[in-house]
C-alpha cells in the first residue's frame, strides 16, 4: 500500500516534467531491455579488447629459429618446428600449431583479420546493396527491371560458389598491402571485396521495397515539386527513413561475413598464410582431429562467440530500431 | 498457370546466360590449367602449345565460350599449328548436352559430375528429411509449451545453432563421436569417406558414414527452422478458427495436429524449397571435411586445378536446379494456399 502511495506522486512529477528523448535515446532504452543483446555487447567489447590489446601482453617471446626476442605479429608468425603440436601449457596457453607457432598469439592476430574482414565486407555489402536498392526503387521502370533481374541472376548461384570462383579469379592479383602498419596478404583485400560483392542482394531487395513504399508519400511529392534533385531526395529523404533495416542487416552481415570467411579460408581459398585468420587456423585441423584438438578448438570457439554476440546485438537492434517488426526468434 | 511458367522461364533463361558468360570470363583468370596438371604437364614448350590447341585454349575468349555453349562442330579448327584450320570440331556444346571434357582427366565433364551427383543427392535428401522432421517436431512442441524450460532452452540453442561455423560443428561432432567414443571404448562413428574399403560399399556402411555429415549439415538449419515453425504456429493458434475448433469440443491433439499444423506449415514449404541451393553450398564445406565423394568436393578439387569445364558444368546444373526449384516452390504454394494466385 505504501509503495503505491509513494510511487504515484513520483509518476505525477514525471508526467508534469516530461523527459524528451530523441529517437536514438528511445532506441537505446529499448535496446537495454534486450538482456542477451546487452550481455553480448559486453562480451564483444571484451573480445575486441582481447584482439586489439592482447598482442601487447601475450605476443612476445624468443623466436628460437632466428634467435631473437620478437613481439607482436612477428611472434605469432614465428614457427619453431622443435615445439610443433604441443598441447596447451604455461608457455603456450592455447598450445602450438603444426609448424610450432603459438596459437594464442595467432588467435589474436587472426582475430584482427577476421573481424576486419567482417566489418569491411559488411561496408562493401551495404554500399552496393543500398545503392542498388535505392536506385531501383526510386527510378522504377526499366532501371528497376534491369537491376532486379541482375539481383535475381546473382541469387541463382549460391553465394559460396560465386565466392570461390571470384576469389580464385582475383586471387593473386592484389599484391601484399600495408594497412595500419601491418603487412597483409593481398588475399585479405580480395576476400573483403568478394564477400561484399556476393552478399548485397537481400539488402538491395529490402531497401528497394522500403523506397518503393516511401516514395509514394506526400513529403516526397512535395520535395519533387520544390525541385529537389533526385540524389538529394534519395540520400536526404528516403534513405534516412530506411535506416533501421539497413543497420540491422549491416550488423548481421558482419557476422555473416565472419562465418563466410571461415568457410573459404577453411577450404584453403581464403586468407593465405602466414597471415592468420580464425578461418584458416581451422584449415589443417581435420588431419589432427585425434592428436591435437587444441588446433581448432580455440579459433572455432572465438568465431562462434563473436558471431553469436553480433547476432544477439542484431536482434536487439531490430527490437530497438524497428519496434513494429515482429520477432521471429 | 502455363503462362506463368513460360514467363518465369523466359525471365530465367537470359539470367542463366548472363551468369554463364560472367562465370566463364572469371574462369579465364584462374591461371593456366596446363600448368596445374602437375607431373603430367608436358615439359617441352612445343608440347604444351600442342596441348593448348587440342583443348581449344588458344582460341579467343568468345570462340571458347561459343564452343562451350553451342559446340564447334560447325567450324574447322587448327590442330597442327600451321595457322590453317583443317580439323572439324567435335564438341556439341552445353545446349546439346555436351559439357566438354575435363582438362585434367580428359573424361567428359558430365560423366565426372553425374558420377558424384548421386552421393551428394543422397546426403542432401537425407539432410532435408531430417531437417523437416525435426524442425516440425521441435517447433510445434515449443509453440505448444510456449515459454516453458524446453522452449527457452531451444530458443537459446537455436541462436548458437545459426552462429556456429560448419567446420566447427563438424570438428566437434568428429571429436566427440569418433575420437572420444573410441577412447572410452564405445562403438564410434567413422569420420571420413563413404564406406570402409575393407568392408565394401554396403548400405549399412554408407548409412554409418552419413551420420556425422548429416548431423553437421542439419543442426544449423533445424535451429533456424524450428523457430520459424514455432512462430507461425503461435500465430495460427491465436486465430478464431482454432478457438472454434476448441469450442466445439475437439481434442487438443486434433486441434493442433490437424487444424493448426496444416496452416502453420504453409510458409515452411517456401522456406524448404528456397533452401535447397544453400544446402548445396553447405555441402561444399561438409563434403570437404568428411571427404564425402560428392559434387561439392569435386568443385573444390577442380577449382584448385582450374578445370573449368567441370566447374561450369556444376555451376550451371545448380543454376538450372535453383530456377526449377523456385518455380516448383511457387506453384506448390499456390496449390496449398488457394488465396495466392499466380498470374
Amino acid at each position: 500500500m505504501t509503495t503505491t502511495a509513494l510511487s504515484q506522486p513520483s509518476a505525477l512529477v514525471e508526467s508534469t516534467e516530461p523527459v524528451i528523448l530523441n529517437p536514438w535515446q528511445l532506441a537505446w532504452r529499448r535496446f537495454r531491455r534486450h538482456r542477451m543483446a546487452v550481455i553480448s555487447l559486453i562480451v564483444l567489447v571484451l573480445i575486441f579488447a582481447y584482439i586489439w590489446l592482447g598482442g601487447l601482453v601475450f605476443a612476445r617471446g624468443t623466436c628460437v629459429p632466428i634467435d631473437k626476442y620478437v613481439t607482436g605479429e612477428a611472434y605469432a608468425n614465428c614457427n619453431d618446428l622443435s615445439i610443433k603440436l604441443q598441447p596447451p601449457s604455461l608457455a603456450h596457453p592455447f598450445g602450438t600449431d603444426t609448424i610450432g607457432r603459438d596459437i594464442l598469439a595467432r588467435t589474436i592476430y587472426g582475430g584482427q583479420i577476421s573481424l576486419s574482414i567482417g566489418v569491411f565486407a559488411a561496408i562493401v555489402e551495404v554500399l552496393i546493396g543500398v545503392l542498388v536498392g535505392a536506385v531501383a526503387g526510386y527510378f522504377g521502370r526499366w532501371v528497376d527491371d534491369l537491376l532486379m533481374r541482375i539481383t535475381e541472376a546473382m541469387l541463382i548461384i549460391p553465394s559460396l560458389f560465386l565466392l570461390i570462383v571470384l576469389g580464385k579469379a582475383l586471387g593473386g592479383i592484389v599484391p601484399e598491402v600495408e594497412i595500419l602498419g601491418r603487412a597483409l596478404s593481398g588475399s585479405v583485400v580480395v576476400i573483403i571485396l568478394v564477400i561484399g560483392f556476393t552478399s548485397w542482394m537481400y539488402l538491395a531487395r529490402i531497401v528497394r521495397a522500403n523506397v518503393l513504399s516511401l516514395k509514394e508519400l506526400d513529403y516526397i511529392s512535395a520535395s519533387r515539386a520544390l525541385g529537389v534533385s533526385d540524389a538529394r531526395i534519395i540520400f536526404k529523404h528516403l534513405l534516412p527513413n530506411t535506416i533501421a533495416p539497413i543497420i540491422v542487416s549491416a550488423t548481421l552481415s558482419v557476422s555473416g561475413a565472419i562465418l563466410t570467411e571461415s568457410y573459404v579460408s577453411f577450404l584453403g581459398l581464403g586468407v593465405q598464410t602466414p597471415t592468420a585468420s580464425w578461418g584458416n587456423m581451422l584449415d589443417s585441423a581435420v588431419k589432427y582431429i585425434q592428436s591435437a584438438p587444441w588446433l581448432w578448438f580455440f579459433p572455432g570457439l572465438l568465431i562462434l562467440l563473436t558471431v553469436l554476440c553480433i547476432n544477439f546485438i542484431g536482434d536487439g537492434l531490430r527490437d530497438a530500431l524497428d519496434p513494429r517488426s515482429t520477432r521471429h526468434v | 498457370m502455363l503462362n506463368y511458367i513460360i514467363r518465369r522461364l523466359a525471365q530465367a533463361i537470359p539470367q542463366l546466360f548472363l551468369i554463364s558468360i560472367v562465370l566463364f570470363m572469371l574462369m579465364q583468370a584462374f591461371g593456366d590449367p596446363i600448368a596445374s596438371l602437375g607431373v603430367r604437364t608436358p615439359p617441352r614448350p612445343a608440347d604444351r602449345e600442342r596441348l593448348r590447341r587440342q583443348l581449344g585454349l588458344d582460341q579467343p575468349l568468345y570462340i571458347q565460350y561459343l564452343s562451350w555453349l553451342i559446340g564447334n562442330d560447325w567450324m574447322k579448327i587448327d590442330m597442327d599449328g600451321d595457322g590453317v584450320p583443317e580439323t572439324p570440331g567435335k564438341r556439341l556444346g552445353v545446349l546439346r548436352g555436351d559439357f566438354g571434357n575435363s582438362l585434367i582427366s580428359k573424361r567428359p565433364a558430365l560423366e565426372l559430375i553425374t558420377e558424384r551427383l548421386p552421393n551428394t543427392l543422397l546426403l542432401m535428401i537425407t539432410v532435408e528429411v531430417v531437417i523437416i522432421i525435426f524442425s516440425l517436431m521441435i517447433g510445434v512442441y515449443s509453440a505448444f509449451k510456449q515459454y516453458s524450460f524446453f522452449d527457452n532452452f531451444v530458443t537459446g540453442l537455436s541462436f548458437v545453432g545459426y552462429s556456429i561455423p560448419i567446420p566447427l560443428i563438424a570438428l566437434l561432432l568428429m571429436y566427440f563421436f569418433s575420437v572420444n567414443f573410441k577412447n572410452w571404448g564405445l562403438p564410434y562413428l567413422p569420420t571420413v569417406g563413404m564406406f570402409d574399403p575393407q568392408v565394401g560399399r554396403t548400405p549399412g556402411q554408407i548409412a554409418l558414414h552419413m551420420i556425422l555429415p548429416v548431423l553437421s549439415l542439419s543442426i544449423i538449419s533445424i535451429a533456424g527452422y524450428s523457430r520459424y515453425v514455432r512462430s507461425s504456429m503461435l500465430e495460427v493458434l491465436g486465430l478464431d478458427y482454432i478457438r472454434t475448433a476448441r469450442a466445439k469440443g475437439l481434442r487438443e491433439r486434433i486441434v493442433v495436429m490437424k487444424h493448426a499444423l496444416r496452416n502453420a506449415t504453409l510458409p515452411f514449404v517456401t522456406l524448404i524449397g528456397l533452401d535447397i541451393p544453400f544446402l548445396f553450398a553447405g555441402a561444399v564445406v561438409t563434403e570437404s571435411i568428411f571427404a564425402w565423394p560428392g559434387t561439392g568436393r569435386l568443385f573444390v578439387e577442380r577449382t584448385a586445378q582450374s578445370d573449368f569445364p567441370v566447374l561450369m558444368g556444376i555451376l550451371m546444373m545448380i543454376g538450372v536446379a535453383v530456377v526449377i526449384f523456385q518455380l516448383i516452390t511457387d506453384i506448390t504454394y499456390s496449390f496449398l494456399d488457394p488465396r495466392i494466385r499466380i498470374e
